[in-house]
């Protein structure tokens, strides 16, 4: 069966190939535009046309909704790439598909500022995704900063919960 | 019973009876709970005497011997003698028995007396005299309803503190904050205006979706906030009196930071449009918006200097976010916080002397304010996650979000940092404050 082993072994170099990257160069900090981030992320294989719309409950992947954030930070750690890669494939067989990134962030720093640190998240997602084979007309991205927590203690582990792009379907098709 | 011995006892039953009283009069469950933290041995002690009542009709519903107590209290530059420790009861100036009032240590008195007319109007006279010297400084009445009489308190504390501080007080006044109730996706958002002692919370938005950063116009009768009910954040300007609003900025992205000019034609904002955040001022006759920064970093949170001229904010160009200053015109924006890892959310005081703001070193955030003459900040919060500072239009005391356990709360702050008042919610968060101007009569 020729065709899943070519699948595999391409997914397989692209997610090498991602590490690799993602190991050799520091994040950029805060400031800097995130441009370079979505630089590093190869273009979605070609799945041929391998998702159903149902694939969205049930796929491993697919159901990776939420990519999570260091503080502070609105690079996309390399746990999430391979969420990025499928649903950037998925949004590529489905033209009219639509999804929104919801950005959001831990309750440090203030509401305002925070609002601006979840665009930027959601943005980098959305950058991620585009790069990877999403069109940008499937793209939204809105920001809740510190206003949708999920959980509400003051501790590093809710925190990191908080620090969170939410990827939302708002058309499986 | 010694002086001092004395002096502790009259502390301790001040403490206790304002937090009491505040709860006796608390209706309801959504009246905030007071309680005065801390005191300060330098405060000029005045004793401000129960009114007496004329003109027949029910009893007051307010002690306003009470409230303009409690006022004197929580600015932090005065001690009011406790309730239970006054006992003789002059209601005017020939009544008082100057040697008592001695013995008490009282820099001041006060006494005065409320005379009820028909159809609900009140006159409150009051006077009040240097004990020492044994001289009247100032005798004059308000008139007001009955049903406020909180109100005329508040503006007999004022007269009384500008008499003595030589500053405008700042008590009749109000403020607006954001509270949510509820969890998950049972979330309850309002927002709320209350007068400053967090007394006759009145609701001017409710919600299911976020709301925050409520911001006065410079007449009082105006708010502009940041609403999610569109589903992206959005700014709507509200007319306190008849609830009557409308959406002036709905862009994609990020609208949000209002912030009223101090003659009121203008509004600072944030916008993204979906890009960045970056300052923009709007001529609010005209809907037309004039871009002040252009930076690709995080710039937002604008706030105007008293002569409307600059904008300080909150931007993350340097690496974290501190303060700047650019002209309201705009043009090159310049850093002015070196103090602390990260500053943020910067409120001016009415002589733009100093800038309180939200400040971070590591996981700790305290309310700070720098002094823009000598270039020193001074912490004046004791930190955890304080933000959202707000002075007070006299600049006397300042108001910041808090939090206690999973509780979001309010504290009002001297501006010495030395006496604090937290405000509480029976139920639900509070956050977001914002301190109103003076009060206009009629308002």
């Amino acid at each position: 069966m020729k065709l899943p082993i070519r699948v595999i072994l391409i997914a397989t170099i692209a997610s090498v190939t991602l590490a690799a990257c993602a190991s050799k160069t520091k994040p950029p900090p805060p400031v800097a535009d995130n441009t370079t981030q979505t630089d590093r992320t190869t273009t979605a294989p070609d799945n041929g046309g391998k998702y159903k719309v149902g694939d969205l409950d049930t796929d491993s992947c697919l159901r990776q909704r939420i990519v999570y954030f260091d503080f502070n930070m609105t690079d996309i750690k390399p746990q999430f790439q391979a969420a990025i890669s499928c649903h950037a494939a998925y949004l590529r067989q489905f033209p009219t598909a639509r999804v929104t990134l919801e950005g959001n962030a831990d309750e440090r720093g203030t509401r305002e500022y925070n609002l601006g640190l979840g665009e930027r998240r959601g943005n980098a997602v959305s950058g991620a995704l585009g790069s990877a084979g999403a069109s940008t007309s499937q793209l939204n991205t809105v920001s809740y900063g510190e206003e949708r927590p999920v959980c509400k203690d003051h501790s590093e582990d809710c925190w990191q919960k908080n620090r969170r792009v939410e990827i939302v379907y708002t058309a499986k098709q | 019973m010694t002086i001092e011995t004395f002096a502790r006892f009259a502390m301790a039953c001040l403490l206790t009876c304002c937090g009491s009283v505040a709860i006796a009069q608390g209706l309801n469950s959504d009246v905030p709970t007071i309680d005065i933290k801390n005191g300060t041995a330098t405060a000029t002690p005045i004793a401000v005497v129960t009114f007496g009542v004329e003109g027949g009709g029910l009893p007051p519903q307010t002690d306003v011997a009470d409230v303009i107590r409690s006022d004197l209290n929580r600015c932090g530059q005065f001690r009011a003698l406790a309730k239970n420790d006054i006992v003789e009861f002059p209601t005017r100036g020939e009544e008082i028995k100057f040697p008592t009032w001695n013995m008490l240590k009282q820099a001041y008195i006060v006494v005065g007396r409320e005379v009820q007319g028909a159809g609900g109007d009140v006159r409150v006279e009051f006077e009040l005299f240097d004990v020492a010297k044994q001289q009247r400084l100032q005798g004059l009445s308000i008139s007001g309803q009955a049903s406020d009489l909180r109100g005329v308190a508040h503006q007999i504390a004022d007269l009384i503190y500008e008499k003595i501080i030589g500053v405008r007080g700042a008590f009749w006044t109000r403020i607006a904050y954001v509270t949510s109730k509820g969890s998950g996706a049972n979330i309850a958002y309002a927002l709320m205006v209350a007068d400053s002692d967090g007394f006759n919370p009145q609701t001017v938005v409710n919600s299911r979706q976020p709301l925050m950063s409520p911001a006065w116009s410079p007449d009082g009768r105006k708010i502009a906030y940041v609403s999610f009910e569109r589903g992206n954040s959005s700014i709507y300007i509200q007319e306190i009196a008849t609830g009557s609003r409308e959406v002036v900025s709905a862009n994609k992205g990020i609208n949000g930071a209002p912030k009223f000019s101090p003659d009121g034609t203008k509004l600072a904002l944030t916008l993204s449009n979906g890009i960045n955040p970056d300052i923009f001022v709007m001529d609010l006759a005209t809907r037309h918006t004039t871009q002040i920064t252009k930076h690709f970093a995080i710039d937002t949170e604008p706030v105007w200097t008293p002569d409307g001229q600059n904008l300080v904010f909150t931007s993350d160009r340097g690496g974290k976010a501190q303060l700047y200053q650019a002209s309201a015109a705009g043009g090159d924006a310049t850093r002015i916080t070196f103090a602390g890892e990260s500053n943020m959310k910067g409120t001016v005081s009415y002589d733009g002397k100093k800038i309180a703001m939200a400040q971070g070193n590591g996981n700790v955030y305290r309310i700070a304010v720098l002094d823009r003459a000598t270039g020193e900040t001074k912490a004046i919060s004791t930190g955890g996650l304080d933000e959202s500072p707000s002075f007070a239009p006299n600049a006397s005391m300042i108001l910041y979000a808090a939090t206690e356990g999973p509780r979001g709360v309010l504290f009002a702050v001297s501006a010495d940092g030395r006496v604090s008042q937290r405000l509480v919610l029976a139920d639900g968060d509070v956050r977001e404050p914002a301190w109103s101007p003076y009060r206009q009569r009629g308002q």
